[in-house]
């Protein structure tokens, strides 16, 4: 009943079936990854995560501190 | 779409990053100082003393482990820490579990260091240590696998961004790698036999040694080049698109290679075939990742006259990209015969490890260390003197490698008219002496460098815990 698993158990069968396979999934990769217009900006938007949490260490944290207070100060005026 | 929901500074877990980068920087003096020595005693073996553990065979794998796994390894877990967290904008998970991590990475290390000198080794390259700290080790690895995955799950950004793809991989390939490359019985405390023999064991220890280099040394690194450069050019990724490619392509490639480590010995041909086939495929991922990270500047190089920092970091994706092309070359099996036992393949490595592996790293840390400690670097020009140093440095030591590994190679496979060796042992290592003497010089180049990072880090550190209570009575008073 299970004799057609001793195909892949010879190695002339399941060496270019293992390359079939993972060339398959390679092709599958790059066309899934460059077809179809919106896919593609989607992913693109993705690129932006790391900027998206930008911080200026060049502020020094005085001046941060200040900037703080000065914050601060609006929220209680208003 | 990406989703901005930046969080205050003071919500991620800063403190483990900052942990890990100071003692990746220990490691990185100590280890590299080793370095430094034991290639002196190749140019001048009285340095041995006639101490045994003063000894190349004792000092050369405290050497490897304090830098790949000292020094690489926690800019590994202070960069991948950091970078978790900022693109999930979510706390670091398990902090507990993340302080476990640290004293166990680095007393593993320690001891590791330790054993060697007394002369406790499992003798398998890049995996010496005795089989206790092996467990312990891996007991560090799952804590950072949860640690990461748990992560992950908290983000609150939709898509995980490709850093994390990249640290992910390598946190699970090098759990796969250590655990089967260390499966040995014990016999005592500090002695245990390999669980494979013969051939067998040559091919899982190099399928060990090379995804080492494949996942620890260079997946890792791209996940912090895929946040690191972008972040300090400003700018996001050339293309997003390639980095998907360039990932799945190269963790699939990699795996396959190191066979090539054996070509021309007792492994069947077809496996060091293969092996070299898949060698040469790599080429086309890991050059893309390179120039994926390179056009990153793309419209903007005029980045590299004013930012040490992006020097750095470029210049590192340079040496990827020119160390990844020799590594192809030399998995020939023509170009292997010549190579290989030569320190052709010693200069090789360390035109990854130093060129590739340690610039990125400083070129990460110097963007780090203003955001971890809040402060402004303390000095732009000494930047300037380590970037420098460590150039000079890695010129001097890759070229002479070439000159002592080719000349060498060339030598040992010389015959005279008569078919008898035209060299004797001894007249190709008196040939090497030179070359020796100026490699140690570019690692004494590389080390001074790096004490001059140390130094500037030092001082930003001082400087920021001088201010810090000024904006605690700022705050105050506000």
């Amino acid at each position: 009943m299970f004799d057609w698993l001793m195909w892949f158990t010879h190695m002339e069968n399941s060496k270019p079936l293992a390359l079939v396979l993972f060339f398959g999934a390679f092709c599958g990769v790059v066309l899934y990854v460059f077809t179809g217009r919106r896919r593609s900006q989607r992913l693109e938007s993705y690129k932006y995560i790391p900027l998206d949490d930008d911080d200026d260490p060049r502020q020094s944290s005085a001046t941060r501190a200040e900037h703080h207070s000065q914050s601060r100060k609006v929220m209680d005026n208003e | 779409m990406a989703q901005s929901s930046a969080l205050p500074a003071e919500q991620y877990n800063y403190d483990i990053v900052r942990k890990f980068t100071i003692m990746a920087m220990v490691w990185a003096v100590l280890g590299m100082s080793v370095g430094v020595y034991i290639a002196s005693e190749l140019a001048w073996p009285f340095l041995n003393f006639d101490i045994p553990q003063l000894t190349f065979g004792r000092l050369r794998p405290v050497h490897t482990t304090l830098v790949i796994f000292g020094f690489g390894g926690s800019a590994l877990f202070a960069t991948s820490y950091y970078v978790v967290q900022r693109t999930c904008q979510a706390r670091l998970a398990f902090p507990w579990l993340a302080e476990f991590t640290f004293w166990g990475w680095t007393g593993g290390v320690a001891l590791g260091a330790l054993t060697y000198v007394s002369g406790i080794t499992q003798g398998r390259e890049y995996a010496e240590f005795e089989w206790p700290l092996d467990i312990a080790i891996t007991l560090v690895w799952v804590s950072y696998f949860a640690i990461y995955v748990e992560t992950l799950r908290r983000r609150s950004q939709p898509h995980i961004y490709v850093a994390n793809w990249f640290f992910l991989a390598y946190i699970l390939a090098v759990a796969l790698l250590h655990i089967f490359n260390n499966l040995a019985v014990p016999v005592s405390l500090t002695k245990s036999y390999s669980l494979f023999a013969g051939v067998q064991d040559a091919m899982t220890q190099w399928w060990y040694g090379h995804n080492a280099v494949g996942f620890f040394l260079t997946a890792a690194f791209l996940g912090m080049m895929y946040y690191f450069v972008p972040k300090q050019a400003g700018r996001p990724v050339y293309s997003y698109r390639l980095s998907i490619i360039h990932f799945w392509a190269l963790i699939f490639l990699y795996m396959w290679a190191g066979g090539h480590h054996l070509h021309w010995t007792s492994l069947p041909d077809w496996v060091s075939t293969l092996a070299a086939t898949f060698s040469v495929i790599l080429l086309m991922p890991s050059w893309g990742g390179m120039i994926n990270g390179i056009m990153t500047l793309s419209g903007a190089w005029d980045k590299l006259r004013s930012d040490p920092i992006m020097l750095f970091l470029i210049t590192s994706l340079s040496f990827y990209g020119m160390s990844t092309f020799e590594g192809p070359l030399m998995s020939l099996k023509s170009v292997n015969a010549l190579s290989h036992y030569t320190d052709w393949t010693v200069g090789h490595v360390h035109s990854g490890a130093l060129g590739w592996v340690a610039l990125v790293s400083f070129g990460s840390f110097y963007h780090l260390i203003p955001r971890l400690w809040d402060r402004k670097i303390y000095s732009q020009t000494l930047i300037y003197v380590h970037f420098w140093l460590a150039t000079i440095g890695i010129v001097l030591y890759i070229v002479s490698l070439w000159v002592a590994g080719i000349g060498q190679g060339l030598m040992l496979r010389a015959f005279d008219d008569y078919g008898n060796l035209a060299y004797t042992f001894i007249e190709t290592v008196e040939f090497m002496h030179t070359p020796y003497v100026w490699r140690a010089l570019g690692g004494a180049f590389f080390v001074s460098g790096v004490l001059v990072m140390v130094y500037n880090m030092a001082m930003t550190v001082r400087a920021a815990r001088r201010e810090q209570p000024v904006i605690e009575a700022k705050l105050a008073k506000a």
